[in-house]
């Protein structure tokens, strides 16, 4: 291996054998942006995260975080030496310190000259000025995960890790936290590598996806192509899906309804308050699009967009289908049946018109 | 005089051995404590059971290998011999050094238990937010096993105080060097000296009930972590 190389981004490369379980992974990572790493549980995901931090030692494992060397034959920093930050699943945070200790904790051992992020700005950004004399026993666990999440961003990490930060909370508290997630991925500079199970989330962050199976790297990828693949391997089943990114073009006040001009076409979605111009993410599940080779006029379908066929593959259940389409460009999956496809004679080539049930906004 | 000048010399050297035998296990005990509680070496078992073994011995069995050891032909004896402070049977220090045996258990297995119940996950919190593990001991798991400190140490101080058959062994009864408050309590009631065997089991038993009220009323809400 070469070891002067600088090359950007994460690179790492573990092999870690347990009793029921081995991870085997050779991975590049864009050094920028929200990488998800995304797989059921037991898939590796975690124990990858844990690895890239030094928690879990992979012995002949290779990190290196832009260019910077963290582990190699000769080389193990520990993960106190590492510049990064972690946001543990349940938030950790010290019972003994109130919650302003608990963010002076990290701070206190950076280096002054190291310090970018201010304290009032991870303060502000996961909005805890309320809650900084208080005592960890004293929050919602909300709360909690959003302190949690300030600390580890007070310590100016060049890499922030996040290990299913909302996994241990209710919908409602997810809902709470999600916007300070994206405040992070618009505001700052830090990567952040994020582990989730829920494609809702990876949907909303991510800009990167590395989705795991079985200790394995089934498949990585910018999210919108990535999700986009058919032979994605993790099936995502209910939520197989697309997302497009775009922007709000137009808004129809009598209506109710905001026109999201994406890669693929015009979207009318619902008027969520979001100003003209505002950056938005749609989602499209592959449920929620249905074929049809004539543009109906007369249906209640808001959303037809003229598309070619790619690609069709067998779904997970014999009765199903997975149609990939080009949009203008952008890629949609659209889910039917056997017979529907068999019905309408569809092949690659073909132009068709998806007509769109659903149209989620998620960021 | 509700206590004889003897009883009195007696409580101050019983005070003075538990304090000092108290402070030097907090220092002695912690460390393998910490091993204990985290290690995953198979020696962890064997290891455990000699600490527990003073919780089991007849205290004379165990006076008997420290008098051994200690005396003029026992490895211990050659060592301080060699070092030209003597031997240390019928010393106030052997009794220490016995003490301290005897009563590491009760300093130990609090400590560890406290350890234990911290577990790794403030020790991983700690080090990403870049505590080295020294500075993590000190600034997090000092601080959360305290309550165990507390517990321990108390309850090492009210066993040293309790000692009597390894005192026997190794201290003898030499007034103000090792005749300690369970002796005298045993001269008296050898010369029939009923009352003040009855005055100093009194204070005896006082001092005793009020270190185990202290430790269980001040016991820490385990519901509150």
């Amino acid at each position: 291996m070469d070891m002067t190389q600088t090359r950007p981004g994460i690179h790492a490369r573990f092999n870690l054998g347990f009793k029921d379980f081995s991870l085997n992974v050779d991975l590049e990572m864009p050094g920028r942006g929200v990488t998800a790493l995304f797989g059921h549980s037991g898939s590796g995901k975690t124990t990858l995260l844990r690895c890239i931090a030094g928690l879990e030692r992979a012995p002949a494992g290779y990190l290196s975080v832009d260019g910077e060397v963290w582990q190699d034959a000769a080389t193990f920093v520990p993960t106190h030496r590492r510049p990064l930050g972690y946001v543990f699943q349940e938030a950790s945070l010290f019972p003994h310190l109130s919650v302003r200790r608990n963010l002076e904790y990290g701070l206190k051992r950076v280096a002054p000259a190291a310090r970018k992020v201010s304290l009032d700005h991870a303060v502000d950004l996961l909005g805890i000025g309320p809650l900084l004399d208080r005592l960890p026993e004293r929050l919602s666990g909300g709360e909690k995960q959003r302190v949690a999440i300030a600390r580890a961003l007070a310590i100016s990490p060049r890499i922030l890790l996040m290990d299913e930060p909302l996994a241990a909370l209710d919908l409602a508290r997810k809902q709470e936290i999600l916007p300070y997630l994206e405040r992070l991925h618009d505001e700052l500079e830090i990567p952040i590598l994020y582990v989730s199970h829920a494609p809702d989330e990876v949907a909303r962050l991510a800009d990167y996806i590395v989705a795991m199976e079985h200790g394995r790297v089934a498949a990585q990828g910018p999210l919108g192509e990535t999700l986009a693949r058919l032979d994605l391997p993790i099936r995502l089943g209910e939520d197989a899906g697309v997302v497009l990114e775009g922007e709000i073009a137009e808004l129809d006040q009598a209506w109710h309804l905001a026109r999201v001009a994406s890669a693929g076409g015009s979207l009318w979605v619902r008027d969520n308050g979001l100003p003209v111009g505002q950056h938005v993410r749609v989602r499209i599940l592959a449920r929620d699009i249905s074929l049809a080779l004539e543009p109906h006029g007369d249906s209640s379908i808001l959303n037809v967009l003229p598309a070619r066929v790619e690609q069709l593959a067998d779904d997970t259940h014999p009765a199903l289908a997975l149609v990939k389409l080009n949009a203008a460009g952008a890629p949609l999956v659209a889910r039917i049946t056997r017979r529907s496809a068999a019905r309408l004679e569809l092949r690659p080539g073909q132009t068709v018109w998806a007509q769109i049930k659903a149209v989620a906004l998620v960021g | 005089m509700f206590l004889s000048e003897g009883d009195l010399g007696a409580i101050v050297l019983t005070l003075e051995l538990a304090g000092i035998v108290t402070a030097i296990l907090l220092v002695l005990g912690t460390p393998i404590a910490w091993w204990l509680a985290r290690t995953k070496s198979w020696l962890k078992g064997p290891l455990g059971a000699v600490v527990a073994l003073p919780l089991v011995l007849p205290p004379s069995v165990l006076g008997f290998y420290l008098l051994l050891a200690m005396g003029p032909h026992g490895p211990v004896g050659h060592f301080t011999q060699w070092l030209g402070i003597g031997t240390l049977p019928f010393t106030f220090w052997g009794l220490v050094v016995a003490s301290v045996f005897y009563s590491l258990p009760f300093m130990v297995q609090p400590v560890q238990n406290a350890f234990e119940t911290i577990g790794d996950r403030p020790l991983e919190v700690a080090a990403t937010l870049r505590a080295s593990p020294i500075d993590t001991f000190f600034t997090v798991v000092l601080p959360l096993a305290l309550p165990g400190f507390l517990t321990a140490s108390i309850l090492t101080f009210a066993h040293t105080v309790g000692e009597f058959g390894v005192v026997l062994m190794i201290g003898g009864n030499i007034p103000d060097e090792t005749r300690v408050v369970s002796v005298q309590i045993y001269d008296h009631v050898e010369a029939l000296a009923y009352g003040h065997a009855h005055r100093l089991s009194a204070v005896m038993l006082a001092f005793s009930f009020l270190v185990l009220l202290t430790l269980y009323a001040w016991r820490p809400n385990p519901k509150k972590h």
